[in-house]
């Protein structure tokens, strides 16, 4: 079977030829071990400038007088400027979307003026020959503030007692209620109704690389090129050239490595946005490269949700109805362009999610605070909706005296079902919930393990087992953002271009970030076009180079972004064998290409090396036929549109052994069975699942943005926000079930946030099942050793 | 951040040192290892003007056992420490102890008197230090002299240096044949600082973490029974509440901690 016959991995076919299911080594892993990375702050520019920014001590003040004079002194500066100044030069922006209807939020500038509203925000801006020289001015610039009333609790802000924008008339940021009806009536019959609030710290995604930008701005052309580590190159460029008013053709946003993102990198920052600015004000490249307080302090923060759940269901333990009420605090702005109200709203979305119930109804609210911004981090949503589902789903079941497998088996949508209309609106293509649930039982040896729990029980060792199952957001349609009116692009490209030596170029819209997406894109090029992965090279993260295309979210690079590199592929193996056909003067039908040459479709004999069909097209033209042009460089494009998002579905386990003197949690293993679609490269799926298990369970344990009464952050370095490291993380255990999606013919669905949506809730039902026998319960993330002693009545 | 300026110097002798500190001051700091100087100068909460890099005096790193006493110089490192027969075999409790200090990579730098004269109540070497009744041995322009652990430990990040002076060395008592010990830390991450840990020494229980300094629990050690000992600890001890533990979690995870450590050393031989 030739390529070009590929599906590479629909149904019922098995995925025999190319490099798709392998676990093929990533092409640039060798690049990055070597220190050969090109990260934003390995660039060096002449006349590069560097800016620190003179933060707001404060978590709500009005910037009474601003004195520069000593900053204006200090060695090495440049200039100093305020937001006023700023704003000359970059417009300021509003975090709303459209489709989140009533979704409000006033207008935010690069640089604060008048006024601080979190502690962090920046007021002013030093430019200066190096980033100690901008440090130490920043030490002298003088500033008188009047402290204004914070508010920092999300009860609070609900009331409304003190507005943080009076123009908005209240501190509701957005506001959404789904009912499908029968809600109380369901509840009204149920057997049992079961209720718990749950608590989730805030808390960030650390990257590796904090953020970092270099914009270089030519005053004789009139352009703009900004090396920028981020997620979206595109909407990058569109930002910059809305905002700084700089027409898009003139901006050129590169983004060469990035040290991972989680989220954290596909936002609008007011100091990156200031940085540009600046490089415009100054004529001359600048560049700022936030450190880890900074990172702290001004990265994207994530969840801070408070969450009512009702659940109601039969004495056979059947799920009637859910009922929610989420309250979440977004910081005082929302953050452009992608909103602070999609967390929220995808709680509504999801909560439920796998299972069969009818009757769902969820309140909504977002509210302003006085905190740093919150905003789309890995998961989004997810783990916060999995985490009270089968939180909820686990107290039911206990109450029953059902075994929580069992309960489960007894709600999840049937694998049948599909297509599937959930309560919330949304609609699944094909799920497999009740294969990925017996695969898990039997990865686990679930039966054993409860058997050994009990035994362990009885000397007084507390074991527990906590299960999770879920549905996941991924290769996201325009539904997600387009239809709000954002500039967010749904569709990505991939040009692939044949060289003269018979090498494949490869330029694809959706960026590496660390996680491997070039790797998977050399590995479906090769295959769709028949190339050996030394004969592929790709590029990607450059507005000036690659097709237009929204980037790294939402878990879409390989559906999307894989789709349109399969897609392309496909058009230039068809454009090869037409260049081919005419050479070798055989019809095209009986050609191929296999390992790197043109072969015989039916014997596979070797007729032509590429290297020799490229020497021909490239510079020996003049032996075609003169009717006949050879196109060796082809663009394709995806997007998904049949369904708003390609959902996929999973379950994970935690195994747990609770110290109860101490309240500490030992995590003895966790297990994740994932149906991601077709699996491109197995390695770096499930290196994926693991790393989102590691963050997953640094939000269930150990990471929460802690904010004194005052609103000032009291635990922002990497010494005091507890980010857990190998030593804390237990031995994964990942397994598949491949449901390819008919969408496209690539199948991949995406798979980068799985982890992270599942582990806090399995995690979370395995502390209250070992802690069970004790009769206590937690349910306020991060599950720090006291909030257990305090849960088990050892401490006041 | 970057760290603010400062001259850098690395002297040869410890007489240089010793003019230096006498010329600058409160404006000089010693540079060991650097564990938690250069934390600190790079978040800008120290600007000293002159580092004094005192590396270079190796004469004052190296572990030396004799009959009754293994003397350790100020400037060995947690590694050598870690690696070292002679630490393994007559300082077990200093063995240990050493693992639960950060990281491989921090240790390889971090030093022995850099820990002591920083005297940070949650760091390992101190309590085991008291524990251990070691003698901290300084030098100074007028010579040198030798004090007890427990008095050299007088407070939060104080000790009893004076202005001009150097840690040179620790010697600790050797363990004798029936000397048990037993060391206890929680943290919630391997490598970070203590929430609570115990250095524990025949009846000698100091805990860290637990006070402006090493904390001797006597009330408690004077006990015959453990549910005595746990009740006096309160007496012992009023911890501090840290970021994510109360002062009465980390009471009650002292008493935790007195009670695996009774628990062994009253069962184990």
């Amino acid at each position: 079977m030739g390529k070009a016959e590929l599906p590479l991995h629909a149904p019922g076919t098995r995925v025999d030829k190319g490099y798709i299911g392998q676990s093929v080594p990533r092409p640039n892993a060798k690049r990055l071990l070597q220190g050969r990375g090109a990260f934003v702050d390995d660039l060096r520019f002449p006349r590069l400038a560097h800016v620190a920014f003179f933060r707001s001590p404060h978590a709500h003040a009005r910037i009474k007088r601003l004195d520069f004079g000593n900053a204006l002194k200090s060695a090495g500066v440049i200039d100093v400027f305020d937001g006023r100044a700023v704003a000359e030069y970059c417009t300021p922006w509003v975090g709303v979307l459209a489709h989140l209807k009533g979704i409000k939020s006033p207008p935010q500038h690069a640089i604060a003026i008048e006024r601080a509203c979190w502690q962090g925000e920046a007021v002013a801006a030093v430019v200066a020959e190096s980033r100690t020289q901008a440090e130490d001015a920043v030490d002298l610039i003088d500033a008188d503030w009047e402290e204004l009333p914070a508010v920092l609790d999300m009860d609070e802000a609900l009331s409304g007692r003190c507005v943080i924008h009076p123009e908005l008339g209240d501190n509701i940021c957005f506001k959404r209620e789904h009912d499908t009806g029968g809600v109380d009536e369901a509840f009204a019959k149920a057997d049992l109704v079961v209720e718990e609030t749950y608590r989730f710290g805030r808390h960030t995604g650390v990257c590796l690389e904090g953020r970092s930008i270099l914009a270089d701005y030519n005053a004789a052309e009139h352009t703009l090129t900004v090396h920028h580590s981020t997620q979206a190159p595109h909407m990058m460029q569109d930002v910059f050239s809305r905002h700084l008013g700089i027409p898009e053709a003139n901006v050129r946003v590169i983004a060469r490595d990035v040290g991972g993102s989680f989220g954290i990198k596909v936002h609008v920052y007011p100091d990156e946005m200031a940085t540009a600015a600046l490089s415009v004000m100054l004529r001359r490249p600048v560049k700022f490269v936030a450190d880890r307080l900074e990172s702290f302090l001004t990265d994207i923060h994530a969840r801070e949700h408070k969450v009512t759940i009702r659940l109601a269901c039969s004495k056979d333990g059947e799920i009637l109805a859910f009922d929610l009420d989420d309250l979440s605090a977004i910081g005082p702005y929302s953050v452009y362009p992608r909103t602070s109200g999609i967390e929220g709203n995808q709680v509504v979305n999801l909560t439920g999610g796998p299972y069969k119930h009818q009757k769902y109804r969820a309140k909504l609210n977002v509210v302003f605070t006085n905190k740093n911004v919150t905003c789309q981090y890995r998961a989004v949503g997810h783990p916060i909706a999995v985490a009270l589902t089968e939180g909820i789903v686990d107290l039911a079941a206990q109450n029953l005296k059902m075994d929580p497998a069992e309960f489960r088996r007894r709600n999840l949508i049937p694998d049948d079902a599909y297509p599937y209309t959930f309560p919330s609106g949304v609609k699944f293509e094909k799920l497999s919930h009740h294969q990925c649930l017996d695969q898990l039982l039997g990865l686990m040896n679930y039966a054993s393990l409860r058997k050994e729990q009990a035994d362990l029980r009885g000397r007084n060792i507390f074991r527990g087992i906590g299960l999770a199952a879920m549905i996941e957001v991924t290769n996201p349609s325009p539904a997600f953002y387009g239809v709000g009116g954002a500039r967010i692009s749904a569709q990505d490209g991939a040009t692939l271009r044949l060289e003269p030596t018979g090498m494949v170029t490869v330029m694809c819209s959706v960026t590496e970030q660390g996680q491997g997406t070039e790797g998977i894109f050399a590995q479906i090029a090769a295959s769709a076009v028949g190339v050996s992965m030394d004969k592929v090279r790709v590029i990607t993260g450059d507005t000036g180079v690659t097709p237009y295309g929204g980037g790294t979210w939402a878990s879409r690079g390989a559906g999307i972004g894989g789709e349109a590199v399969l897609l392309a592929g496909r058009a230039l193996l068809s454009n090869i064998l037409d260049v081919a056909s005419k050479v070798l003067n055989l019809e095209k039908e009986t050609l191929d290409i296999e390992n790197n040459a043109i072969v015989d479709k039916l014997t596979q004999e070797k007729k032509m090396p590429l290297e020799e069909l490229g020497r021909i097209t490239y510079f020996r033209p003049d032996i075609l036929p003169l009717d006949f042009q050879a196109e060796l460089t082809v663009t394709r494009h995806y997007t998904p549109r049949e369904y708003a998002f390609t959902f996929t579905n999973g379950i994970q386990a935690s195994l747990v052994e609770v110290d109860t003197d101490t309240g500490f949690v030992k995590l003895l293993k966790h297990w994740c069975v994932e149906d991601s679609g077709t699996v491109i490269n197995p390695m770096l799926v499930d290196e994926q699942l693991r790393g989102g298990v590691a963050e997953g369970i640094g939000a269930a344990l150990y990471e929460e943005c802690l904010y004194s009464p005052e609103g000032q952050l009291l635990n922002g370095n990497m010494a005091d926000y507890v980010v857990p490291m190998s030593g804390e993380i237990p031995d994964i255990v990942c397994a598949h079930i491949e449901t390819p999606t008919r969408q496209s013919q690539l199948g991949a669905k995406g798979v980068g946030e799985a982890g992270t949506a599942g582990a806090p809730g399995a995690v979370m039902n395995a502390i209250n099942d070992a802690l069970a026998p004790l009769g206590a319960r937690v349910t306020a993330m991060p599950f720090t050793p006291e909030r257990i002693l305090r849960a088990l009545g050892r401490i006041a | 951040m970057k760290a603010p300026a400062f001259a850098y110097v690395k002297p040869s002798t410890l007489d240089a040192v010793f003019e230096l500190l006498e010329r600058h001051g409160e404006g000089a700091k010693l540079l060991a290892g650097g564990q938690s100087l250069i934390p600190s100068l790079n978040m800008r909460l120290s600007a000293p003007e002159l580092l004094i890099d005192i590396t270079g005096l190796r004469e004052y790193a190296g572990i030396h056992a004799s009959v009754d006493s293994v003397r350790i110089g100020a400037l060995t490192t947690h590694a050598e420490i870690e690696r070292s027969a002679e630490i393994g075999k007559h300082l077990p409790l200093v063995a240990r102890a050493v693992s639960h200090i950060a990281h491989p990579a921090i240790r390889n730098r971090g030093t022995l008197g850099g820990s002591l004269a920083l005297a940070d109540p949650a760091a390992e070497y101190p309590a085991c230090a008291v524990a251990l009744e070691a003698t901290i041995v300084v030098s100074g322009r007028n010579g040198e002299r030798r004090i007890k652990a427990e008095q050299f430990f007088k407070g939060l990040f104080e000790t009893d240096l004076k202005p001009g002076e150097v840690v040179t060395a620790a010697e600790f008592p050797v363990a004798g044949r029936n000397d048990k010990s037993v060391f206890l830390e929680l943290s919630r991450r391997r490598g970070d600082y203590a929430i609570i840990g115990l250095a524990a020494h025949n009846s000698r229980f100091v805990f860290f973490g637990a006070g402006t300094k090493p904390v001797l629990a006597g009330n408690a050690a004077s006990k015959t029974s453990l549910q005595e000992a746990r009740a006096a600890l309160a007496t012992d001890l009023d911890p501090p509440a840290d970021l994510y533990n109360s002062s009465a979690t980390k009471l009650h995870l002292a008493g935790v901690l007195l009670e695996r450590a009774w628990n062994t050393l009253s069962t184990s031989h």
